[in-house]
């Protein structure tokens, strides 16, 4: 069987798309990391703006109700002199029926440079990134459960900065991993990185044993899933989860889950505690430990719109 | 009209008769094999040097899209297709719109495809109106509109007082019936659940919808002595499972069809929603249980699955794709290559496909049932003529049915398929033939 060239990457292997990090060399996940790192000061000047986007255009496309990733995005885009049109689609043309290919044709005609798209559905962005023309790129702001790789890059680059070397590191991503696109891109970052203990904390109904195929540790116990941990990652526990019968309720999920104080004190000493937000205090996490000493949650969201920014001039840097 | 089919190396899987002859047909019958005598005077000749001469094939899941679904399929359409992939007889599941409920759409269904003579056609009548799965059927009335059995398509009965009813009425008359085993409940995922499934973050379907499903049909058809037929396994477990019942006498047949003989769900490869089928890809040991199970006769025969779906419900993100994909220019091919693959010859190879699904149909064909699927001096003339030399790349442009959307596109598996029809006959006209 032919296995079709992975559609983010232009034949010199350089990144034309983000649409996952599954199947990006280590190489292209340390450039991006670094050129985040040049960025972050960009965002301390008085004029916090770099030309490397004037003239462009970038679409956020959000199939899906967000506040925060869409503002992130646009900040970076801004910062790096792009126009930015945000385009609410889930109130508008497809309520009228308009399919996505449709949809993408006409913001197209429109001359887009990028799409920053995020949709319900798996796999969303790649349709997208196969219709378009060869100069417009696609960064995938989160596709139902399968990705949501600018995270997944933020949470490296949070990491890397509290903790710099990967190879020595224990991981531990907590909650509602089988439905979390976040977790999927943080597994693909960790094991191209060469983090060497990964763990998969949960009830088998948010951690299917299939996990353990990306290379992580499935745990059903909080405890030994976060003991000796160097980096907690505490997922959002979506509130529709009780509907499926995944769970009987939040509170029992708190319970069994929830990081407390108390809790944290088997990781050690140092680790940090992240979260990709919005945060359910009191559920997934206690507010004295969102809060505390430990958290680096508010430095993830700063680090989020270099992450971002890099990304968006790397892409745009390279041609199909 | 007097037709000779000459040089070519005819094959009848049933008979096993393998050997270089010539094959006369007149009045829609086939006048002899290889004891043509001067005295015939054909018509028409066809050529078949370097071909195989074999009986037209018989693709038991064929979804031809009339009623209800024309921007998909015409039965004008899939029936051309048909031809132009050898299939000679095809059932079609009931699964239109409206339902295959009434005796009338039935009549009318095939009255249509008789007048196109390009395909026999035997229809599935809904087990249950509407395959709503509560009220049964008037499957006597059916039976007479010409009904070949009664199935709920891809729709589960979901209570099961229901379902054991349905079996209890069938058997009274002995109509067959015809189940996809997967539970309604369960079955409701976009992929295989598995390794992949969890990576790529679809909604999964576990082998357990499909074993819950047969183990419930095993003894219900235990229970009531239902004749049922088991429609297009997924999985190695369920393989074992009708093995079994099988083994204890019961009176259960099953096919696999073409996709999940062939693919398994690593070749969704990055979300192609080609690969979007019900029943879903499941994994490579799945797809060798299945291959076994078809070379041993634990399933009887090989289906192309042909589901025709309008470009715009392909051209969209994989979970939101409509399952299913053309498949009768494909199975003739997809057999020779599953054959080969297994190291069989011709003749057991081409059974899955020719005499093996008339056998499951049995009585329900009537006087065809003798000659159906064979190539026998008296018999129907329904002939497929083939180069199993001919490799061919499945360029979706190039096919006849308005479905384009395969998951054996060149472009996708990379995988030349073996054999190309040259022509079909079918009652002793010529349905197909090749430029």
């Amino acid at each position: 069987m032919l296995q079709r060239r992975n559609p983010q990457l232009n034949r010199h292997g350089e990144l034309i798309h983000l649409l996952s990090i599954e199947g990006l060399p280590r190489d292209v996940l340390a450039h991006i990391l670094d050129t985040a790192g040049t960025f972050l000061s960009v965002n301390d000047r008085d004029v916090k703006k770099v030309p490397l986007l004037r003239g462009k255009s970038v679409f956020n496309l959000f199939f899906e109700n967000s506040t925060r990733t869409r503002t992130t995005f646009e900040i970076a885009a801004k910062r790096l002199s792009a126009d930015v049109l945000n385009l609410d689609i889930a109130r508008s043309s497809t309520a009228k029926g308009e399919s996505l290919l449709d949809t993408i044709a006409n913001l197209s005609a429109m001359h887009a440079d990028m799409f920053v798209v995020r949709h319900a559905e798996s796999g969303a962005p790649y349709l997208i990134a196969q219709h378009v023309a060869p100069h417009v790129h696609v960064v995938n702001a989160g596709d139902g459960r399968h990705a949501h790789p600018t995270q997944g890059l933020l949470d490296m680059y949070t990491i890397r900065h509290y903790k710099r070397d990967f190879t020595q590191l224990s991981v531990a991503i907590v909650g509602d991993i089988v439905h979390s696109r976040v977790a999927r891109s943080d597994i693909h970052a960790l094991t191209t990185l060469g983090v060497p203990d990964i763990r998969a904390v949960g009830p088998k109904t948010l951690v299917p044993g299939d996990l353990r195929q990306m290379g992580v540790r499935v745990c059903h116990d909080l405890d030994e899933g976060i003991r000796d941990a160097d980096v907690i990652i505490m997922l959002r526990l979506q509130n529709e989860r009780m509907s499926g019968a995944m769970l009987p309720s939040a509170g029992e999920f708190s319970m069994k889950y929830g990081l407390r104080p108390e809790k944290l004190g088997l990781a050690k000493p140092d680790a940090i505690v992240m979260h990709p937000g919005p945060i359910n205090r009191g559920v997934e996490i206690d507010s004295s430990v969102a809060d505390g000493a430990h958290s680096v949650i508010l430095p993830q969201v700063t680090f989020g719109i270099a992450v971002r920014m890099a990304v968006m001039s790397i892409i745009a840097g390279n041609e199909a | 009209m007097k037709i000779l089919i000459k040089n070519g190396r005819v094959i009848d899987p049933a008979s096993g008769r393998d050997e270089a002859a010539d094959v006369s047909i007149a009045g829609g019958r086939i006048l002899a094999i290889g004891r043509v005598g001067p005295e015939f005077t054909p018509e028409r000749t066809v050529d078949a040097s370097g071909c195989i001469v074999a009986p037209g094939l018989v693709d038991l899941a064929a979804r031809l899209r009339e009623p209800g679904h024309e921007h998909e399929g015409m039965l004008e359409s899939e029936l051309n297709a048909a031809a132009a992939g050898g299939v000679t007889s095809l059932v079609c599941p009931p699964d239109t719109d409206p339902t295959l409920d009434e005796p009338g759409l039935v009549e009318m269904l095939k009255f249509r495809a008789r007048k196109l003579s390009l395909c026999r056609l035997f229809p599935l009548g809904a087990l249950t109106r509407g395959l709503a799965g509560e009220v049964l059927t008037e499957m006597a009335e059916l039976t007479d509109a010409g009904c070949v059995g009664f199935s709920q398509a891809e729709v589960a009965v979901k209570d099961t007082q229901v379902l054991m009813r349905a079996l209890q009425y069938a058997s009274t008359f002995g109509y067959a019936v015809w189940l996809r085993p997967q539970d309604g409940w369960l079955g409701k995922g976009v992929a295989a659940s598995g390794a992949v499934a969890t990576r790529m973050g679809l909604s999964g379907v576990p082998v357990a919808a499909e074993t819950i499903a047969l183990l419930t049909i095993i003894e219900l058809v235990r229970a009531t002595g239902a004749r049922v037929h088991l429609c297009r396994l997924s999985s190695a477990a369920g393989v074992a499972l009708v093995r079994q019942a099988k083994a204890q006498g019961l009176p259960i047949t099953a096919d696999v069809s073409i996709n999940s003989l062939h693919l398994t769900d690593v070749d969704i490869g990055f979300f192609n929603p080609a690969m979007r089928l019900t029943p879903p890809l499941r994994q490579g040991a799945d797809r060798e249980a299945l291959r076994q199970a078809l070379a041993d006769g634990t399933l009887d025969a090989l289906v192309s699955d042909h589901t025709p779906v309008a470009a715009d419900a392909k051209t969209l993100p994989f979970g939101e794709a409509e399952p299913g994909g053309t498949g009768l220019e494909l199975l003739l091919s997809l057999a020779l290559k599953w054959g080969a693959d297994s190291g069989l010859a011709l003749g057991p190879t081409l059974a899955k496909v020719t005499s093996e699904p008339v056998r499951v149909l049995g009585d329900a064909l009537g006087s065809l049932a003798s000659s159906a699927g064979r190539l026998v001096e008296g018999g129907v003339a329904d002939v497929c003529v083939f180069d199993p030399a001919q490799t061919w790349a499945v360029a979706p442009e190039a096919l006849r049915s308005q479905g384009r959307h395969t998951p054996f596109d060149f472009e996708s598996t990379g995988m030349a398929l073996p054999g190309r029809v040259r022509a079909t006959l079918v009652a002793g006209l010529p349905a197909f033939e090749a430029r």
